[in-house]
């Protein structure tokens, strides 16, 4: 497919300008080019390890919910609500951005608490199920944080891959072959009015010539 | 650094423990539920929401909108059934998206198989 002719009068300025441009469309090229390639192999680094803790966090947080199920069916529904109603912990982390590539992703750090205990309830109306289950979860939360850091930075990392995939493309196959069609264009058009003139004068010189020698 | 609280979305049966961790926990059954509460607890500061699959599913445009948000994280997790492959297919369509093709998990299943 012929690039479009971008729409300038064929001038020698126009011709400097548009060469000027296509020097900045190739670097700018070059430059996108690597930072995708750059995207894409953290991309995959990161992804695998998302699929590694995905998997890994599925399973284990499967095996938890499933104890929880159990521990729900032989426990009164009430006391169950008031046995987890008032946590004995409180679970916060710090989260701050960093950046991959000028890609703001957020970083995340568990705040490790002082008290040891997860438990919030007496031991005497609840099953040993929810003990288990409620550690179980417990020793799974940094796993959990992880793997929230590390998919939400695949995810914005994606999106980012994706544009500048766009931009590169748009780069290589749109703008840079529009500028050198366009430049080919001015300098066949500059040299065809060179010839031109080229022509016209010496026309001329021989018509003068012509009425020298007959005057 | 800021300090921010997590929480979790979903069925009550999958998200009743993770009360006991000490998250803000709403248990939703429908698609409006799901939504009202993820706006609630990103309003709220709360921006690290684990989601459980099935509410995902329903509310995949209020998901949508906090993807390009890095200060709203949003995970799915699976529900008390167990998983059902939708933050795996989430996981795949990001490479996908990213490479253009599925590679890394069509490599996984063959070295499996071989």
């Amino acid at each position: 497919m012929a690039a479009a002719l971008l729409r300038v009068n064929p001038t020698r300025m126009e011709l400097t300008r548009i060469k000027r441009r296509l020097v900045t469309a190739r670097r700018g090229h070059k430059l996108l080019k690597d930072k995708r390639d750059e995207m894409v192999r953290q991309f995959i680094l990161l992804v695998r390890e998302n699929d590694r803790l995905r998997r890994d966090v599925e399973k284990e947080l499967g095996m938890a919910l499933g104890n929880f199920a159990l521990a729900r069916a032989v426990t009164e529904p009430a006391m169950m609500e008031e046995a987890l109603l008032y946590p004995a912990r409180s679970v916060t982390v710090d989260m701050s951005i960093r950046s991959i590539l000028s890609v703001r992703v957020p970083a995340l750090a568990v705040r490790e608490e002082k008290r040891q205990t997860t438990l919030s309830y007496g031991l005497a109306e609840t099953s040993a199920q929810l003990d288990g289950t409620i550690e179980s979860l417990a020793a799974l939360l940094p796993k959990l944080i992880h793997l929230a850091e590390v998919e939400k930075a695949c995810d914005l990392l994606a999106d980012e891959i994706e544009k500048t995939r766009r931009r590169v493309n748009a780069l290589e196959y749109v703008m840079i072959p529009q500028f050198e069609e366009t430049i080919r264009f001015i300098s066949m058009k500059l040299d065809e009015n060179e010839r031109g003139s080229l022509t016209r004068l010496m026309k001329v010189k021989d018509m003068i010539q012509q009425r020298a020698t007959n005057g | 650094m800021a300090e921010i609280a997590m929480g979790a979305v979903g069925e009550r049966d999958a998200v009743l423990c993770f009360k006991a961790l000490g998250m803000r926990v709403i248990p939703t059954e429908t698609a409006e539920e799901t939504t009202r509460a993820l706006f609630n607890m990103t309003r709220e500061g709360v921006r690290v929401i684990f989601i459980t699959e099935h509410a995902a599913r329903q509310a995949a445009e209020a998901l949508q909108r906090y993807q390009n948000d890095p200060q709203v994280v949003i995970i799915p997790i699976p529900g008390s059934a167990g998983t059902d492959g939708y933050a795996m297919s989430h996981v795949k369509a990001n490479v996908e998206k990213a490479i253009g093709a599925d590679i890394l998990f069509n490599n996984n299943a063959n070295q499996k198989e071989g």
